[in-house]
C-alpha cells in the first residue's frame, strides 16, 4: 500500500480499533491475576495505562537494502503522550536504538534483552516466515516488558519510539554508541573492595541459571534431532503398511487403518517439533540474553560502588592530611550507589517474579503440547482402526 | 474381547479392555488353535514350560553351551473338586531336534504348509536388543515360539496324527532313532533339488502361480516392515531417553530456586519416569514383531509347496512328452515314414533296410514301452491331481488362519499404541501439575 512507501516514517495511521481504551481496561482488569507472590514492589499494577503491541511484519525493498518493518501500536491514557493512540512502523535498528538509549539513560535498571542482532547470511534466512515470526514475538516481548516497567516506561526515548514520525536517530546513533562505551569506562580506574553478599548471591544465581538454561537448550535441540530422525523412519513405515494393504483382501482395512494412524503420528510429530523450535527455544534463548543484561547491570553497580569507595578513600586520606572536609561529590556518589542498589534490588524482585511466571508458562506449554500430541495420535486408533477391525 | 461403539457420534468409542498385555494376546492365538480341537489336543495339553542352559561335547568333541527346552504334556481331564491336576510328563529337547522334526514333516507332507520354527538367530534387532542366542530375553521369546510351533502342528487336522510328532512329545530317548528309521532323509535331497531347480513348466496351474507370487510379495513386504520397524524402535528409544536429561537438569536447577524448586524437582522425576517407560513399551512390541516373523517364515513354507507342485507338474509333462514321442516313433515305424529324425532310421537308410523281423521286434518293444509309459502318465497325473487337491485344501485353511492371526496381531499392536499414548499423557500431565506448582 502507499502508506508503506515512507520508510521509517512513523505517520500515525488511522486505526479502526474495535475496542476503546477504557473497555480494554475493563477486559484487562478482569484478566489481571495478582497473587501475593507476584506483587509489584513499585506499587499497584491494576491500573495499567500503557499498552503496546508489535505485529504485521512487512518487507521493504529499496536500492540500498532490503529489510523488515513491524507495526508498533500504542494505546495509553498517560498525559506524557499527546495522543491516546499511536501506530508507527519500526525496524530492528530502531529497537536497538531504543535499547541503547535506555541502557545509557537508566544505568541502574535492568533493560530487557533484544533478540540477536546479527544472523549469519547463508545460514539463516532473514526473510523466512519463521525467522520473522520468531523475531517479531521477541520484539513484542521486549517492548511489553519495557512498557510494564514502572520507571523505564516513563523514559522519554520510549515515548519518542512509540510516537515519533521520524526517529531521526541516524546521525546520533554512531555517536551515542561511542558515548555509551565511554560511560562504561569512567569508573575504570577504581577497584571495588567487596561485592555485598546479596549481590554476590545474585551473581552466582545468574551464572548457574544461565548454565542450566544452556543445558536445557542443548537437550531440546537433541530431542528435535531425534524426533526428526524418528519421523523419517516413521514415514517409510507408514507407506509399507499401505503397500501391504494393496495385496490383501480381508486384511486390507486393518492395514490401511494402521497406515492412517502412522500418518497421524507423523503430522503430530511435525507440530510438536515446530512448536519446540518456534516457541520453546526462542524464549529459552532470550532468557539467556536477559541473564547477560542482568549481569551487566550488576557489573555497572560494582563500578559505581568502586568509584564511590575510591573517591571516599582519597577524601578520607586528604582529610587526615589537611583536614579538608569530605567533598559533596563523595556524598553524591554514595547516594548514587544507594540508589543503584535499591533500583537493582527492586528490579531483581520483579525479574524473579516475571521469570517464575514465564517459565511456568513455558514449561506447562511444553507439557501441554506433548499431551496434545499423544491425544491426537490416540484418537484415530480408538475411533477408526478398532471399528475397522470389527 | 472389546466393544467398539461406532454408533454414537458424541461419545468416543468405548473399548472394553485396552490394556491387553502381549502375553494375553499371545494366549488369544493359542486359545484359537486349541479351540480348533484336533483329536490330539482334545486329549493332551502341550506346554514348552522352561529353558535351561547345558554344556556338553558336540559332534566334533568340542565343549559347547546350548539351551534345552522343557516340553510338558498333560492329559486333558476334568480335575475333581479340591483335587490337584495330574503331574505332567516332561522331556527336554534342544533346538536342533525341533529342526529335525520339521525337516521330517516337510519331506513327509510336501503338500502341507508346515508351520515354521522361531528364528535360529536373532534378526531385525534394534540396537538395544541383544543378538546373542544365549541372551535370556531371546531365549524366552524362543521358548514361546517353540510352544507356538508345537501347538500349530498339534492343531493341524493331518499333522496332529503323525506318529513321529507324537513320539517327539513323549519319547525323549528313542525319538531320534525312530525318525531316522522312517528313511525320510532319502527324500531330503530330492526336496532340496526341487527347491533350487530351475525348470520351465509348460502349463502351470494359475492358482499356484498366483499363490507363489503373493507369497513372494508377502515375504518382501514383511521383511521390509520388520527392518523399518527396528529402525523406528531405535529412534523412538532415542527420543524417550534424551528426555531423561531433563530430569537431571531440573533437579540441578531446583537447587538454586526457592518457590520454583519443589515443582521443578518433582517434574524432573516424571521426566525420568518417561525416559524409563520406553523399555517396557519396546519389549512388548517385540511380541508383535515375532508374530510378523512367524508369517514371514510361513511364506517359505508356502513357497515350498508351490515348488513341489511345479516339480510334479514338470515331471508329468516330461513323461507325457516322452510318451508322445514314443507314439510318434511307433507311427513312423508302422507306416515307414520318417518324420522325426532318428539315428536308427538314418543308419537303416544308409546301410540298407532292416529285415521284417527286426522291424517287428522293434515295434513290439516300442509297444511295450508305450504301455508302460501310459501307466506312468496315468500314475503321475493322479499323483499331481491328488497333490493339487490336498495342497489346495491346506492352503485355504492356511489363508483363513493367516487372516485371523494377523488381524489379531494388528489389533493387539493398535492396543499397544493406545497404551503407550495413555502412559505418555499420564506422565506429561503429572509433569504439568508440577510445573503449575512452580
Amino acid at each position: 500500500s502507499t502508506q508503506e512507501a515512507g520508510l521509517t516514517n512513523g505517520t500515525p495511521v488511522e486505526t479502526s480499533s474495535p475496542a476503546s481504551v477504557s473497555s480494554l481496561f475493563n477486559r484487562l482488569q478482569l484478566d489481571d491475576d495478582l497473587d501475593a507472590d507476584s506483587r509489584d514492589p513499585y506499587g499497584c499494577t491494576e491500573t495499567r495505562d500503557l499498552f503496546v503491541t508489535v505485529d504485521d511484519p512487512k518487507k521493504h525493498v529499496s536500492t540500498m537494502e532490503t529489510y523488515i518493518t513491524y507495526r508498533v501500536s500504542t494505546k495509553t491514557t498517560r498525559i506524557e503522550f499527546d495522543l491516546p493512540e499511536y501506530c508507527v512502523r519500526r525496524r530492528y535498528q530502531d529497537f536497538d536504538w531504543l535499547r541503547i538509549k535506555l541502557e545509557d539513560s537508566q544505568p541502574t535498571h535492568l533493560i530487557p534483552p533484544l533478540p540477536e542482532k546479527f544472523v549469519m547470511k547463508g545460514v539463516v534466512d532473514r526473510f523466512s516466515e519463521e525467522f520473522v515470526e520468531t523475531r517479531m514475538k521477541a520484539l513484542d516481548k521486549f517492548l511489553k516488558r519495557v512498557a510494564d516497567h514502572p520507571v523505564l516506561s516513563f523514559n522519554p526515548h520510549l515515548n519518542a519510539f512509540l510516537s515519533a514520525k521520524d526517529l531521526n536517530k541516524r546521525q546520533g546513533l554512531a555517536l551515542l554508541t561511542k558515548v555509551g562505551e565511554s560511560v562504561k569506562h569512567v569508573a575504570g580506574g577504581y577497584k571495588m573492595r567487596a561485592r555485598p553478599p546479596e549481590f554476590c548471591a545474585m551473581g552466582e544465581y545468574l551464572d548457574t541459571f544461565s548454565q542450566k538454561l544452556g543445558t536445557i537448550d542443548r537437550i531440546a535441540q537433541r530431542i528435535l534431532k531425534e524426533q526428526s530422525e524418528y519421523l523419517t523412519e516413521l514415514r517409510e513405515y507408514g507407506t509399507l503398511y499401505s503397500s501391504w494393504a494393496g495385496s490383501e483382501e480381508e486384511l486390507r482395512r486393518p492395514l490401511e487403518g494402521v497406515a492412517g494412524c502412522v500418518t497421524t503420528c507423523c503430522t503430530g510429530l511435525e507440530d510438536l517439533s515446530e512448536n519446540m523450535s518456534q516457541d520453546f527455544l526462542p524464549v529459552l534463548r532470550e532468557y539467556i540474553l536477559y541473564i547477560e543484561s542482568m549481569k551487566n547491570v550488576l557489573r555497572k553497580r560494582d563500578l559505581s560502588q568502586a568509584e564511590y569507595e575510591g573517591r571516599l578513600e582519597a577524601a578520607v586520606l586528604r582529610k587526615q592530611e589537611d583536614r579538608t572536609p569530605i567533598p559533596m561529590e563523595v556524598e553524591k556518589c554514595q547516594d548514587k550507589v544507594e540508589c543503584f542498589n535499591a533500583d537493582l534490588k527492586a528490579d531483581w524482585e520483579r525479574w524473579q517474579s516475571n521469570k517464575r511466571q514465564d517459565f511456568k508458562q513455558l514449561l506447562t506449554g511444553m507439557a501441554d503440547k506433548n499431551i496434545n500430541y499423544y491425544e491426537k495420535v490416540m484418537q484415530p486408533v480408538i475411533n477408526d482402526t478398532l471399528t475397522r477391525f470389527k | 474381547m472389546m466393544m467398539a461403539d461406532s454408533g454414537s457420534s458424541e461419545e468416543v468409542a468405548v473399548i472394553g479392555n485396552t490394556d491387553i498385555t502381549s502375553t494375553e494376546s499371545e494366549n488369544n492365538i493359542i486359545n484359537t488353535m486349541v479351540e480348533r480341537g484336533t483329536a490330539l489336543l482334545k486329549k493332551m495339553e502341550i506346554n514348552v514350560a522352561e529353558a535351561e542352559k547345558r554344556t556338553g561335547k558336540n559332534t566334533v568333541n568340542m565343549q559347547e553351551t546350548y539351551t534345552v527346552y522343557l516340553i510338558e504334556t498333560r492329559p486333558v481331564e476334568a480335575v475333581p473338586e479340591g483335587g490337584t491336576p495330574a503331574a505332567p510328563d516332561m522331556l527336554w529337547r534342544r533346538y536342533s531336534e525341533f529342526e529335525l522334526l520339521r525337516t521330517y514333516l516337510l519331506v513327509t507332507y510336501p503338500f502341507i504348509v508346515i508351520p515354521p520354527l522361531p528364528e535360529k538367530r536373532a534378526e531385525f534387532v534394534w540396537h538395544k536388543l541383544s543378538a546373542d542366542n544365549l541372551d535370556p530375553d531371546f531365549v524366552e521369546r524362543r521358548r514361546v515360539g517353540l510352544e507356538n510351533f508345537l501347538l500349530r502342528v498339534a492343531s493341524h487336522p493331518l499333522l496332529s496324527n503323525d506318529k513321529i510328532f507324537f513320539l517327539f512329545l513323549t519319547e525323549e530317548k528313542g525319538w531320534r532313532d525312530a525318525v531316522l528309521e522312517t528313511g525320510f532323509q532319502d527324500k531330503v535331497d530330492s526336496r532340496l533339488k526341487s527347491l533350487s531347480a530351475m525348470f520351465r513348466v509348460k502349463n502351470p496351474d494359475k492358482r499356484f502361480t498366483a499363490l507363489k507370487q503373493y507369497s513372494d510379495e508377502l515375504n518382501a513386504v514383511i521383511s521390509q516392515l520388520l527392518r523399518v520397524r527396528a529402525k523406528v524402535a531405535d529412534r523412538l528409544y532415542g527420543v524417550y531417553k534424551v528426555h531423561g536429561n531433563y530430569g537431571r537438569v531440573f533437579s540441578e536447577w531446583s537447587a538454586i530456586e526457592k518457590e520454583m524448586g519443589d515443582g521443578l524437582q518433582s517434574a524432573g522425576h516424571h521426566m525420568d519416569t518417561y525416559a524409563a517407560s520406553i523399555d517396557d513399551i519396546l519389549e512388548e512390541e517385540e511380541h508383535y514383531a515375532d508374530q510378523l516373523k512367524e508369517y514371514l517364515f510361513y511364506t517359505d513354507a508356502v513357497r515350498s509347496v508351490c515348488k513341489k507342485h511345479e516339480l510334479l507338474q514338470y515331471e508329468l509333462e516330461m513323461v507325457a512328452q516322452d510318451l508322445a514321442y514314443k507314439k510318434q516313433q511307433r507311427e513312423e515305424l508302422a507306416t515307414g515314414t520318417v518324420r522325426v529324425f532318428s539315428l536308427k532310421g538314418m543308419t537303416s537308410k544308409l546301410f540298407g533296410q532292416e529285415s521284417q523281423e527286426q522291424r517287428e521286434s522293434r515295434l513290439a518293444a516300442l509297444e511295450q514301452s508305450i504301455q508302460e509309459g501310459e501307466e506312468t502318465v496315468k500314475e503321475k497325473n493322479a499323483e499331481c491331481q491328488e497333490f493339487v487337491r490336498t495342497a489346495w485344501k491346506d492352503i485355504e485353511r492356511f489363508k483363513e488362519q493367516k487372516d485371523q492371526d494377523l488381524r489379531e496381531a494388528l489389533i493387539s499392536y493398535a492396543i499397544m499404541q493406545i497404551s503407550m499414548c495413555k502412559k505418555g499423557i499420564q506422565v506429561w500431565s503429572n509433569a504439568k501439575e508440577c510445573f503449575n506448582k512452580m
